[in-house]
């Protein structure tokens, strides 16, 4: 049940440099994949550039053919009120169920404002927000 | 011979270096640079007396083109071998009847040391002529009775089919040719069954060249290292541990020291390998400077012989002074291949910011080295970090970068770039 909930994000290893997101997008633009969230995590002289893409196996294939290196990494997509008070409502789910948040990031699209995380306890973060009535994206993100 | 007792070799040593040196008298050069040390064969009491004798570098050799060097009359030699003279002249190498049956103890030691015997078809498929390891290791293999196939290189078919139809089961080459011939057997879907054995030396190979020899061509694969200045191969030796070579000290006398000081090494320190011959007839030479980098490891071997040379992975040449302490790439290329987290290239730069050297190096990452999570990252910078201080005893800034992104190399990698300017 809450596995149909979780989100396989890519996550690219990328030196931080000028061109390399653009190398990046450029790939994934070639191969007809749409990303519709992403974000770049920077550290000492290298980041991690996540998204969330409409095919997430054809796009590690693409960017491993390409000499990236590219890992799936569990995320969650929560619809949020594009409102006052939006992420109040879930941050305060998961903080009282005692979640810790690792990282997150936001998109609004057609249907709204999804806030995208990156949780400890997966599982029962899904099981929370579901159980006070908050609704998430299902894994097949694709149509 | 090979495990005799520590006090008994000493003994031995020292006799026979006292009988080099008085070879080495024979020799210009030699009565010349004892002269200007002021020392003669007869203060050489101990063997750490050896410390007072002078140094003899390979550009003297060059300079002493063609017999300058010989202790012994040209009609007691009987055989040159030269090496390569890819800077200038070739160093010319003269053997008395007595040498060759030296080298060939030598070789023989070493294949039977690592269970070779009259049983074995040996193929011996390195160039003959002027280069050592042709006849080097022919005679070795003829002494312990083996049946040898003085193959040479090129025709790599013709070398397969001789593999095949002859059930050799040790070879000797190089390891690249070794790699060759591997793919060669595999387009012609040969196995190489009867193989057992393969002994490669005569450029430098890494662990993971022996992991995939011995995969492909389904050998043992053993590293063998000498030098033309010391009769060729056979100096030194893997035995089946294959952790370090044994070195045979009853021949050699090795002292390992700092190539920019000349000052000696305690043992485990790691530096130039300086090699005094004991039973060199024709050319006798005195703490020579073999220009390899290894250490002499203390730490015995299960096998009961001597102690060992570690692999030798550098020249001398290329050590760096950061900071005041030696640095050699080799340690830098020994800690990053250990780690399963580095890719297959690594960058050394080196800087001077505000008086102070400072050594970066780009590291690119393994395929199984990215989790996906930043924070794995930087925990595996700080590793790599960590483990390049422990062995260098220095700070160093390592930067991970894309696999692919860092230049090839064809021939002899470049892998270090320093751009400290002239002080």
């Amino acid at each position: 049940m809450e596995k149909s909930y979780i989100v396989k994000q890519i996550s690219i290893f990328s030196e931080n440099r000028p061109g390399r997101l653009a190398a990046i997008a450029g790939a994934l633009r070639d191969a007809g994949i749409n990303i519709f969230a992403f974000s770049i995590a920077e550290a000492d002289g290298f980041g991690v550039v996540r998204a969330l893409v409409d095919r997430p196996d054809e796009a590690h294939r693409t960017l491993t053919d390409l000499g990236f290196r590219v890992s799936f990494t569990d995320v969650i997509g929560v619809k949020m009120r594009d409102e006052p008070g939006g992420l109040s409502d879930i941050a305060s789910i998961l903080g009282d169920a005692g979640i810790n948040i690792e990282y997150a990031y936001a998109y609004s699209g057609r249907d709204g404002a999804v806030l995208i995380l990156r949780v400890d306890q997966v599982e029962d973060a899904i099981r929370q927000i579901l159980g006070r009535g908050g609704e998430l994206l299902k894994a097949s993100l694709s149509g | 011979m090979e495990t005799i007792r520590p006090d008994e070799l000493a003994d031995l040593q020292l006799k026979r270096l006292k009988w080099s040196l008085h070879q080495a008298q024979k020799v210009g050069l030699y009565q010349r640079k004892l002269k200007e040390a002021g020392v003669s064969p007869d203060d050489i009491r101990t063997l750490d007396d050896v410390e007072k004798l002078p140094f003899t570098y390979k550009k003297e050799l060059r300079a002493g083109y063609p017999f300058g060097l010989f202790a012994t009359p040209l009609k007691e030699i009987v055989r040159i071998h030269t090496t390569s003279g890819t800077t200038g002249k070739p160093t010319v190498v003269g053997y008395t009847r007595q040498d060759l049956e030296n080298w060939s103890e030598l070789i023989a030691r070493n294949m039977t040391m690592i269970g070779l015997g009259e049983d074995d078809i040996f193929q011996n498929a390195v160039n003959y002529g002027l280069f050592t390891g042709g006849l080097g290791f022919h005679y070795g293999a003829e002494k312990i009775g083996m049946t040898v196939i003085p193959s040479a290189t090129g025709n790599t078919r013709r070398q397969i089919e001789m593999i095949e139809d002859f059930g050799v089961t040790a070879i000797h080459c190089t390891p690249s040719y070794a790699l060759h011939i591997a793919e060669v057997a595999e387009s012609m879907g040969k196995t190489l069954d009867s193989l057992k054995t393969g002994i490669f030396g005569a450029e430098p190979w890494s662990e993971s060249m022996r992991t995939e020899l011995e995969r492909r061509l389904g050998v043992k694969a053993y590293d063998s290292y000498g030098l033309s200045e010391m009769y060729g191969p056979g100096v030194a030796f893997e035995c089946p541990e294959r952790d370090g070579l044994h070195i045979w000290h009853d021949f050699y006398l090795t002292e390992i020291i700092d190539p920019k000081t000349g000052e000696r090494l305690a043992p485990g320190e790691r530096g130039e390998l300086v090699i005094t011959p004991l039973v060199k007839e024709a050319l006798p030479l005195v703490r020579y400077r073999t220009g390899d980098v290894t250490r002499l490891m203390d730490d015995g071997c299960s096998c009961g012989r001597g102690p060992k040379i570690e692999r030798i992975t550098g020249r001398s040449d290329d050590m760096l002074v950061i900071r005041g302490i030696n640095v050699f790439p080799s340690q830098i290329e020994h800690v990053l291949r250990a780690l399963p987290e580095v890719g297959e290239q690594f960058i050394v730069y080196i800087d001077r910011v505000k008086h102070l050297d400072e050594m970066t190096i780009e590291v690119e990452m393994s395929r199984a080295g990215f989790s996906g999570e930043l924070q794995d990252l930087a925990r595996m910078q700080k590793k790599i970090t960590g483990e390049l201080h422990n062995t260098l005893g220095l700070r160093t800034a390592v930067k991970l970068v894309e696999p692919g992104s860092l230049p090839r190399f064809e021939g002899k990698a470049k892998r270090v770039v320093d751009r400290r300017g002239a002080i």
